[in-house]
């Protein structure tokens, strides 16, 4: 376990230290800072949802209908912004550094490869749920300060969208053992953005009660969990709207009918082994 | 029995010491194989590295030299054989905490200095020599100036360099080196030489693959010589390497004698002086480590 602790240090280091991490940071302020800009033009001048002259959405069903999309917008962005960083960290951890030559070094000292592997994840998990958390955290104070606003859940969401960075992470590793470094990044984007069409055929399938859509979205979401906690999360920030603004925020691009499930999370859990296991025997198995 | 015989009283005899068991070789290889595929990168090899020896590993390219090395070390598993270090199987943490390696191929993350990685790897191999051993191996290498640069400011050799105080972190009993000098220039390649030198002479056994065969005929103990993933020769330089007679640089020009050796020189030189030849200057000629090696081998 000690060597274990020595490679996640170690990890934590690179991350800080590597170029990565600051185009990463740069890309978070400029973010925030329109997200911000978001957020007060959007409190600032809100839509009106009318007949003729009868308004269908109250006031304060709007400002939750707008905080509720901000905060599922932030969210998106939190993990997209967060997966970047977890790919860039670990898509060339095995195949990759062993082709530049910079885990022969490491391998060989009195370690085992398990945990090498568990250090590399313990490390880049604790950079992204990090990084993901206070993300989360900016995004709810800027929508509070902008329109007084809280979201219905708070720390549900904030695990949820915790969950789904660290299986990213651990598929990432998983690809790493197998996969070049490019392969690996090309790979994972794919996924990644099959994820988010499940969500959108999730989204879609719920508006228009289309069960083959939904039954496909959720397959996905099977095979991707990350997804279903990324769904889960959204669910839950606005999970407490109800009539009209319950479907404004459905139908919106970041609606969501998942609303997560003990079984899931179990499924999660069980994910996470099965890419432990393979991604072990896989480099135990693989010649340097 | 006679009274006046000597006899040693038995009952009080002190027991004959018992004798050191013979530590096991600082590196055995026994029968080792490995396949690529269809491609048989070694077949068969057996060599031991004797604690505080010196052996040179020679091949041509493809000839199994890293291959070797990387089994020794548990980067790459055998397909047939066992390797042991220090007596404990290879890849094995136990066999590990006795090695130190530089790879043909490595590199360091450049954003670390190096300091750094001497921490790290005191770290992992549970070294307790702290900033002393960092400072003494940094000095060792000639890179004490540098102990705080980061390792994307130094130079190819630089780095050549750090990457042998790597190695050698944590007092390794057996150091596995794979061109160690090819980035190095003379002056660089001189002072791992003499590197090399201090190292056996402080105990350390060092098997060391190189394509220099000039300098592995200076400083190796023995020389391995691989071929097609075969052992085909292994000994010492002077063994593997043969007489090539005597040459006399003389006032009418070089004159060879093929067939003499260093003791024929005093009646070689008297005949010719008797003579009237002047004579400049006298040298018995061998054969080269490449001569052997190509001898063996062939051109390829």
């Amino acid at each position: 376990m000690k060597a274990t602790l020595i490679i996640a240090r170690h990890v934590l280091q690179e991350s800080v230290r590597r170029r990565v991490f600051a185009v990463v940071l740069l890309l978070t302020v400029l973010f925030l800072a329109l997200f911000v800009l978001a957020s007060v033009k959007a409190f600032g001048a809100p839509g009106q949802f009318t007949i003729g002259t009868q308004n269908l959405v109250g006031p304060s069903q709007l400002t939750a209908v707008t905080s509720v999309t901000l905060l599922s917008l932030g969210a998106f962005a939190s993990l997209f912004l967060a997966t970047v960083l977890a790919v860039f960290l670990t898509l060339g951890a095995v195949r990759g550094d062993a082709e530049r030559g910079l885990l022969q070094p490491l391998v060989v000292r009195p370690l085992g490869r398990r945990e090498l592997l568990l250090g590399r994840f313990i490390g880049a998990v604790a950079v992204c749920v990090a990084y993901v958390v206070g993300l989360y955290a900016a995004v709810l104070l800027i929508v509070h300060q902008a329109g007084g606003h809280w979201p219905d859940h708070i720390v549900g969401p904030g695990l949820a969208l915790v969950a789904a960075i660290t299986i990213l992470v651990a598929m990432s590793l998983l690809g790493s053992v197998f996969l070049s470094t490019t392969a690996n990044g090309i790979a994972m984007f794919m996924l990644y953005g099959a994820g988010l069409v499940a969500g959108l055929l999730a989204s879609i399938g719920a508006t228009l009660g289309a069960q083959t859509v939904l039954t496909v979205a959720h397959d996905i979401e099977i095979a991707l969990p990350f997804e279903g906690f990324y769904s889960a999360a959204l669910h839950a920030l606005g999970s407490n709207q109800t009539g009209l603004a319950r479907v404004l925020v459905n139908v919106g691009p970041f609606g969501s009918s998942n609303a997560g499930s003990p079984a899931f999370d179990v499924w999660g859990a069980f994910y996470l082994a099965v890419i432990a296991v393979l991604a072990t025997v896989g480099f135990e198995r693989r010649d340097l | 029995m006679d009274a006046n015989t000597e006899t040693a009283p038995t009952a009080l005899a002190e027991p004959a010491p018992a004798a050191e068991p013979e530590p096991p070789p600082a590196l055995l290889a026994t029968g080792v194989g490995k396949r690529y595929g269809s491609v048989v990168a070694l077949d068969g090899v057996s060599l031991s590295v004797a604690r505080g020896e010196l052996v040179g590993l020679v091949g041509a390219n493809g000839a199994g030299k890293s291959t070797l090395v990387k089994i020794s070390c548990g980067l790459v598993r055998p397909t047939t054989g066992t390797v042991t270090v220090c007596g404990a199987p290879a890849a094995t943490r136990e066999a590990r905490r006795k090695l130190g390696y530089l790879a043909e191929l490595f590199r360091f993350p450049g954003w670390s200095t190096a300091s750094e990685i001497l921490a790290l790897h005191q770290r992992l191999a549970g070294s307790p020599g702290g900033q002393a051993e960092r400072e003494e191996l940094l000095e060792l290498v000639g890179l004490s100036d540098v102990a705080r640069r980061r390792v994307e400011g130094m130079s190819k050799g630089m780095q050549q360099r750090l990457g042998i105080a790597q190695a050698l972190v944590g007092e390794p009993k057996l150091l596995l080196l794979d061109e160690p000098t090819s980035a190095l220039d003379p002056a660089g390649r001189r002072a791992i030489r003499a590197l090399l030198l201090e190292l056996r002479d402080r105990g350390i056994a060092v098997l060391i693959n190189s394509h220099l065969l000039g300098e592995l005929e200076r400083v190796c103990d023995r020389v391995a010589i691989l071929a097609h993933g075969k052992l085909v020769a292994d000994g010492r330089p002077e063994e593997l390497t043969q007489s090539g007679g005597v040459e006399i640089q003389t006032g009418a020009g070089p004159r060879r004698f093929p067939n003499a050796s260093r003791e024929d020189i005093p009646r070689i030189v008297a005949g010719l002086v008797a003579q009237g030849v002047d004579i400049y200057e006298v040298a018995v000629v061998r054969s080269t480590l490449e001569d052997a090696y190509l001898e063996v081998v062939g051109p390829e």
